[in-house]
């Protein structure tokens, strides 16, 4: 590389450096803060989800062959929520919220402030491409930032549309695309940021954060896990099974941070199970699940190998009990279960990110527990049960980012719920509201007037000035009376 | 510690979290009412280490650390169960009934990283809601407070669970090697320079930080025409630099930026009030050792800053206290206009006009707090508007500190994360969100093979269009 590649790195780093002055003087003059300056972004942005829904839907099938249900359902639906949602209670966001103050402070009024952070950093993943990128630059907007958004180059096509379109409906002097691979976004990472949100894995969720330490800037970073569903018997297994499958394969065929990794049960209750699961898969992709249109593909040939390597891993083969059809050159997985996979094996490692399915065995199910807090906190966590007890267990001894009983994924949709991790699976949480306050600092402001003086503050100190002192303090208003008219002034 | 020993030490405190005890809410409440106990019955073993320490008046001590923690445990026992119990959450998608809420649980087990200028005060105060959340702790007092680090490590042990709260004393090395372990959040009171070295140690681990630093907060003093207003603004200045710490704290007024014309008036009027309030080296905090008396010291060594002194400016190499000191418009690139002060000297910046000082602020990084001294409304206006700081507080100093009410934190230079008040025990908390739903009610349109009336349906209801919902689920419309 020698030359060329330092001239591009500096080339790169010079750019970025570039990027973020402009931001910032944009950002300096004050334009992003006005409520009718975010209004507008967000009428545009919401004007390009619904006039160019269709070209949208083609970049995603583009990079994950998403079935156009899929599409909708997850990417186009919940980007346009984002986006109402953001509008039609923007003006009560912005809005400084009044709170009460005590008697220490006495008399004062105080309130809390919310600013943009200043000039923000996203940096989206690859799985659902428009929606990880739109919905954090909708927070970010709304709470009056000038953005930076640098969508994956793992899914290229969804990123060259929103380098395309996101200036064609925003401010592009606020809002900026940057797409690139490896060496743009260490030179981004260069740069100081006011907030830095990223959404992906642990591993680069690392260098993200160390990099925002040389500045000191917050991060918010979405990270994945081993997402557990944990399975009762004396459940509708019919019902759990269906809706677990859509929360697996109906959601980029298992490449989302949400999606049920695996599932673990009692050793009696697991075969049944099994061939729940096995019929529920066959219903819903038929006998040749490869040739399948309601099933996304892999991304690429290096997930595609990673996974294959999963299947083949000794330990892991002889269990499989349904599935395993690969097709390389179109980048397919059936979707596959497997039965009493080991703790050790290789898929019980890291997270799967993709269309199989290991079932745990466990002597009792509350030992489901003891196995899933062994392991580093998920995103997400399920329980399926009909036993009231089991489920106050499971809310109050396991933690992750989200919990769901008797379904999976829906909490995502909620836009009244925060959406973040926990330990590994991140830190920071974002949609609806959470998605503003993600991108605002909580400005504490109090204001006093210079009437009500209370001497006993400043020195020199007496022991009535102390005991005054003490009864402001601890909120004892009789003690306060006590002393200032019943004791001697001095 | 050797090394063995902490391992041991830190062992110890996850298993406790792990055996859940930390959860209850009983547990939590008889942690806080021994933390009060801690409070009333070593009250003056207390003021002595602050004293010995820092020099502390007992006023001081108790106005800025006993009587802070006081209330604080206090406020915290009031509100405990209403802070632990779920919160409800509306569900706005009505085909899919659930109920929803957002339980509270604690993080797991956390690192306090104190600081030395209120070292009993900082040290406790994250404590009270680490604990109040439900998390183990181990506090790491600073050592540039010796006696209060020692107070710390001998009574903690005496009145808290000592399988759930650690104090680990030491320097940096101990530091250091506490920040190589994975912690579920790591809470800092400190300098700048070692908040990105506790980050970026952090960061290996993906441990959430809170970072409280400092930075150089600015008081605007605005012409005041009440001669009552000026009298009281003056003398919560003079109390804002010198009466917490001796300036040594994050929160002091570090600058003022008043109009030229009135710069006059209020030096006067800031000697007489010195006069009154500290007329002895005794009655503010000392410097609290060489490396900072140094430090300051060399402040003043500055030729430009040394001739713009118009009030105090002696320094006691011997007892290495410096009087309380004014200086009127020092060069704004010395050291003592680029660096947070920490320390007796006040300098003074004069503007043409007192909105200029907007300006000024806005070209330096974001300090803790901006205070400012006016009766002008507009003037506040556009401060809260143009501005960026932590807080800002009208018409006071310090006081921000003690209300329960208000989030206390930085931003930019000056930290991120907040504290005090349900805003501790949030920062130890994870939200969690927790949906549930009955196996009763099934939609089939949710799975696949999907089809285009499945596709309608559905975004009839993404909509909340639910009559057209009905329609399309009826078979009566199309599209």
């Amino acid at each position: 590389m020698g030359d060329v590649g330092k001239r591009d790195e500096v080339l790169h780093s010079e750019n970025a450096a570039m990027v973020v002055r402009g931001l910032r003087e944009s950002f300096n003059l004050g334009k992003t803060r006005s409520f009718q300056w975010r209004k507008n972004q967000l009428e545009g942005i919401l004007r390009m989800i619904e006039e160019r829904e269709g070209e949208i839907m083609e970049a995603l099938y583009s990079d994950l062959a998403k079935p156009q249900m899929e599409s909708f359902l997850h990417e186009i639906s919940m980007a346009k929520g984002a986006c109402m949602v953001a509008l039609k209670n923007l003006k009560s966001w912005m809005k400084p919220e009044k709170v009460g103050t005590l008697l220490s402070t006495y008399p004062s009024t105080s309130s809390i402030v919310p600013e943009p952070f200043g000039v923000v950093l996203i940096i989206s993943a690859w799985n659902y491409p428009f929606l990880l990128s739109i919905e954090p630059v909708i927070g970010a907007i709304a709470a009056g930032n000038a953005v930076v958004l640098k969508p994956s180059e793992i899914s290229p096509a969804t990123s060259s549309l929103l380098a395309r379109l996101l200036p064609q409906y925003t401010d592009n002097l606020c809002v900026k695309v940057v797409e690139g691979a490896v060496t743009e976004t260490t030179a981004l990472l260069e740069q100081k940021w006011d907030k830095i949100f990223y959404t992906g894995n642990g591993r680069v969720g690392r260098l993200v954060m160390a990099a925002a330490a040389k500045h000191l800037t917050p991060v918010v970073l979405e990270l994945g896990g081993k997402s557990p569903v944990v399975v009762d018997s004396n459940i509708d297994l019919k019902v759990a099974m269906k809706r677990i499958a859509v929360g697996k394969w109906g959601c980029t065929s298992g490449q989302a941070c949400i999606a049920p990794d695996y599932i673990i049960t009692t050793k009696s209750f697991a075969s049944k199970v099994a061939d729940e699961m096995i019929a529920t898969v066959q219903k819903f992709y038929g006998k040749n699940p490869l040739e399948s249109t309601d099933l996304a593909r892999i991304v690429n040939s290096n997930h595609f190998a990673r996974l294959s390597k999963l299947l083949d891993d000794d330990l892991v083969s002889g269990k499989i009990v349904y599935g395993g059809q690969r097709d390389e050159k179109r980048l397919r997985i059936a979707p596959t279960l497997m039965l009493d996979v080991p703790e050790d094996s290789l898929i019980m490692r890291d997270e799967i990110f993709g269309p199989l399915l290991p079932i745990i065995t466990v002597d009792k199910i509350q030992d489901s527990f003891d196995f899933i807090n062994s392991r580093t906190k998920p995103l997400a966590a399920y329980l399926f049960t009909n036993d009231k007890q089991l489920e106050k267990m499971f809310v109050e001894n396991v933690s992750a980012g989200g919990m769901c009983v008797n379904d999976t994924v829906l909490h995502m949709a909620n836009k009244n719920l925060p959406f973040g991790g926990v330990g590994e699976s991140g830190t920071g949480a974002y949609h609806g509201k959470f998605s503003f306050d993600a991108f605002s600092h909580k400005k504490s402001v109090l204001s006093r007037n210079f009437g009500g003086e209370i001497g006993a503050r400043y020195p020199p100190y007496t022991p009535r000035k102390q005991k005054i002192v003490r009864a402001l303090l601890s909120g004892d208003i009789i003690g306060l009376i006590m002393i200032l008219f019943f004791s001697k002034s001095s | 510690m050797a090394a063995a020993g902490l391992e041991a030490v830190l062992n110890e405190v996850r298993d406790t979290f792990e055996g859940g005890k930390t959860k209850s809410l009983s547990w939590r409440k008889s942690q806080l009412n021994a933390l009060l106990r801690l409070l009333v019955e070593t009250e003056d073993e207390i003021f002595r280490v602050l004293k010995e320490d820092l020099g502390k008046h007992r006023v001081e001590a108790f106005r800025d650390e006993i009587g802070f923690l006081l209330k604080s445990v206090n406020y915290h026992l009031d509100n405990i169960k209403k802070w632990m119990a779920p919160k409800k959450v509306d569900i706005p998608i009505a085909a899919f009934p659930s109920t929803c809420e957002l339980v509270a649980e604690p993080l797991g087990v956390v690192l306090l990283i104190s600081s030395w200028n209120f070292p009993i005060g900082i040290s406790l105060e994250p404590l009270i809601g680490a604990i109040s959340s439900g998390n183990a702790v181990v506090l790491k007092p600073s050592e540039l407070a010796p006696s209060s680090s020692a107070f710390l490590a001998n009574t903690i042990p005496k009145y808290l669970d000592p399988k759930a709260v650690k104090v680990i004393e030491g320097g940096p090395r101990i530091g250091e090697r506490l920040l190589e372990h994975k912690w579920d959040k790591i809470f800092f009171t400190g300098s700048t320079r070692i908040g990105r070295m506790v980050m970026a140690a952090a960061a290996k681990h993906l441990t959430p930080v809170a970072l409280e630093l400092g930075g150089k907060c600015p008081a605007i003093v605005d012409y005041l025409s009440s001669s009552r207003d000026k009298k009281v603004a003056v003398e919560r200045v003079v109390a804002g630099k010198w009466g917490s710490c001796n300036g040594q704290a994050c929160v002091a007024i570090d600058y003022l930026l008043v109009e030229e014309k009135f710069a006059p008036i209020l030096v006067e009027m800031i000697k007489g009030t010195l006069k009154r309030f500290y007329p002895k080296p005794d009655d503010t905090a000392k410097i609290v050792n060489e490396h900072h008396f140094q430090r300051l010291s060399n402040l003043l060594k500055n030729p430009s800053v040394t001739s713009s002194i118009v009030h105090g400016g002696s320094v006691d190499y011997k007892n290495q206290t410096i009087e309380p000191t004014v200086v009127l418009d020092p060069p704004l690139d010395a050291e003592i206009m680029t660096e947070e002060i920490f320390g007796p000297l006040l300098p003074i910046i004069t503007l043409k006009k007192i909105e200029d000082s907007i300006g000024f602020i806005k070209a330096k990084p974001k300090p803790l707090v901006i205070y400012a001294f006016t009766n002008d409304q507009k003037l506040k206006r556009r401060i809260v508007d143009e501005t960026s700081s932590g807080s800002v507080t009208f018409n006071d100093s310090l006081i921000q500190y003690v209300c329960d009410t208000i989030p206390f934190g930085g931003i930019g230079e000056s930290g991120f994360g907040s504290y005090h008040g349900k805003f501790t025990f949030d920062m130890f908390s994870h939200e969690k969100p927790v949906l549930k739903r009955s196996f009763l009610t099934e939609f089939s349109f949710r799975y696949p093979p999907w089809n285009e009336q499945k596709l309608q349906l559905l975004r009839r209801l993404y909509e909340f269009d639910y009559f057209g919902f009905a329609l399309v689920w009826l078979g009566l419309k199309r599209r």
